[in-house]
C-alpha cells in the first residue's frame, strides 16, 4: 500500500502510460490521444457550420468516454491515493521560481497563480485564459498533444509526430526561459 | 457499454498523471529548465514501452478483442505540426499542463482549471474558424 500513496518514480510511471497505447488498441482500435476530445467538444457543444466540426462525433464518442476518465482518474488519485502535497522539485527549479515571483509551493500547482481570485488581473488571465488558448489552438493545429504525437505517434516511428514533438519542446523552452519571467513579475 | 472499458483506462491514465506528478507545474517547470531527469524518463519510457508494444502486436498480429485487425492510423505531414507545434509548446510552459493533466487536474479538486479547459476548447474553436486562413 506503501507504495501506491508515495508518488510514484518515472520508471513506474512511464511504462505504465506506454502500456494504454497497446492497452487502446486492443480495446478497440484506438489510436492514444486526447487532445481531440477538445474538437470533438467543439463539434457536439457549438459547430456553428465551421468545416472542422462537421463530421460524427459520435464515432469517435469513446474519446470523450476516455477524456471522463481522467478526470475520474484524478478524483480517485486525489481522494484515495493520496495525490495532493507538495512536489520534491529541484532545489534549483524552487529558487529560481523564487527569485521569478512564485510564492505558493505547498500543492501540484502554484495555488498564488491559478485561482479564481486572479481570474480577473493581467497575470491570471494570462496563465490560465490566454495559456489554455494556446493549449487548445496549438493541439488542433499540430493534429495533436504529447499524448498523441509524442507518445503515440513517435511509438508508431511516424516522423511528423517527432518533427511536432521537436517544436512542442522548442515552444516550451522558449517560452520558460524568455516569456515566463516577465509573466510571474507582473 | 462498450465505451465503458475506455472510462477505465482513461481513469487508470489520469490516476498515472497524478501519482507521477505529470500534472505538476512545478515538474513542467523543472523539465523546460532543464533541471530534472523526471519528466524526460517518464515520456521517454513511456514511448520505448509503447513502440515495442506496437512490434509485439505487429509481430504476432495480435488483434481486437473482438477480432479486428489492428489498424494504426498514418500522420501525414503538414505545416501545422510546426506551428501548432511552437503554440502548443508556448502554452504548456504557461499553464503547465497539456490536455491529458487539464482533465485530471480538474478531476483531483482543482476547479480553477475548468477556466482553462475551457479556454483550450475555445482554442480549438478558432482554430477551427481560422483553420482556411492558416499555412498548412
Amino acid at each position: 500500500m506503501d507504495f501506491l500513496i508515495q508518488p510514484w518514480p518515472w520508471y513506474v510511471a512511464g511504462p505504465l502510460l506506454g502500456l494504454i497505447v497497446p492497452a487502446l488498441l486492443i480495446a478497440g482500435n484506438k489510436p492514444f490521444g486526447i487532445s481531440s476530445s477538445f474538437k470533438h467538444i467543439c463539434a457536439i457543444c457549438f459547430p456553428a457550420n465551421i468545416s472542422l466540426f462537421k463530421y460524427d462525433w459520435k464515432k469517435q464518442e469513446w474519446n470523450l468516454f476516455f477524456a471522463a476518465g481522467i478526470i475520474l482518474g484524478g478524483f480517485i488519485a486525489a481522494q484515495f491515493l493520496y495525490g495532493q502535497h507538495p512536489v520534491n522539485i529541484n532545489p534549483e527549479t524552487t529558487t529560481l521560481l523564487k527569485a521569478e515571483g512564485v510564492k505558493d509551493f505547498k500543492g501540484l500547482i502554484p495555488a498564488d497563480v491559478f485561482n479564481f481570485g486572479n481570474l480577473f488581473t493581467l497575470k491570471g488571465f494570462l496563465f490560465m485564459v490566454v495559456g489554455g488558448f494556446l493549449v487548445g489552438f496549438g493541439t488542433r493545429y499540430a493534429e495533436g498533444c504529447t499524448s498523441g504525437h509524442s507518445i503515440m505517434g513517435i511509438a508508431s516511428l511516424q516522423w511528423p509526430s517527432l518533427l511536432a514533438t521537436i517544436c512542442f519542446m522548442i515552444g516550451g523552452f522558449i517560452s520558460t526561459w524568455f516569456i515566463l519571467p516577465f509573466l510571474l513579475k507582473i | 457499454m462498450k465505451n465503458i472499458k475506455f472510462l477505465f483506462l482513461g481513469a487508470l491514465f489520469g490516476i498515472i498523471l497524478i501519482k507521477s506528478e505529470v500534472v505538476s507545474w512545478f515538474r513542467i517547470q523543472e523539465m523546460f529548465r532543464l533541471q530534472a531527469f523526471h519528466m524526460y524518463g517518464i515520456i521517454g519510457s513511456a514511448i520505448v514501452v509503447g513502440m515495442i508494444s506496437i512490434l509485439i502486436i505487429k509481430r504476432f498480429n495480435i488483434k481486437t478483442i473482438n477480432g479486428q485487425e489492428i489498424v494504426i492510423p498514418k500522420k501525414e505531414f503538414h505545416w501545422g505540426n510546426i506551428y501548432g507545434g511552437l503554440i502548443f509548446g508556448l502554452g504548456w510552459a504557461i499553464t503547465g499542463a497539456c490536455p491529458g493533466p487539464l482533465f485530471a487536474l480538474l478531476g483531483s479538486g482543482f476547479y480553477v482549471i475548468s477556466i482553462t479547459l475551457m479556454s483550450a476548447i475555445v482554442g480549438t474553436w478558432v482554430y477551427g474558424l481560422v483553420k482556411q486562413k492558416l499555412p498548412l
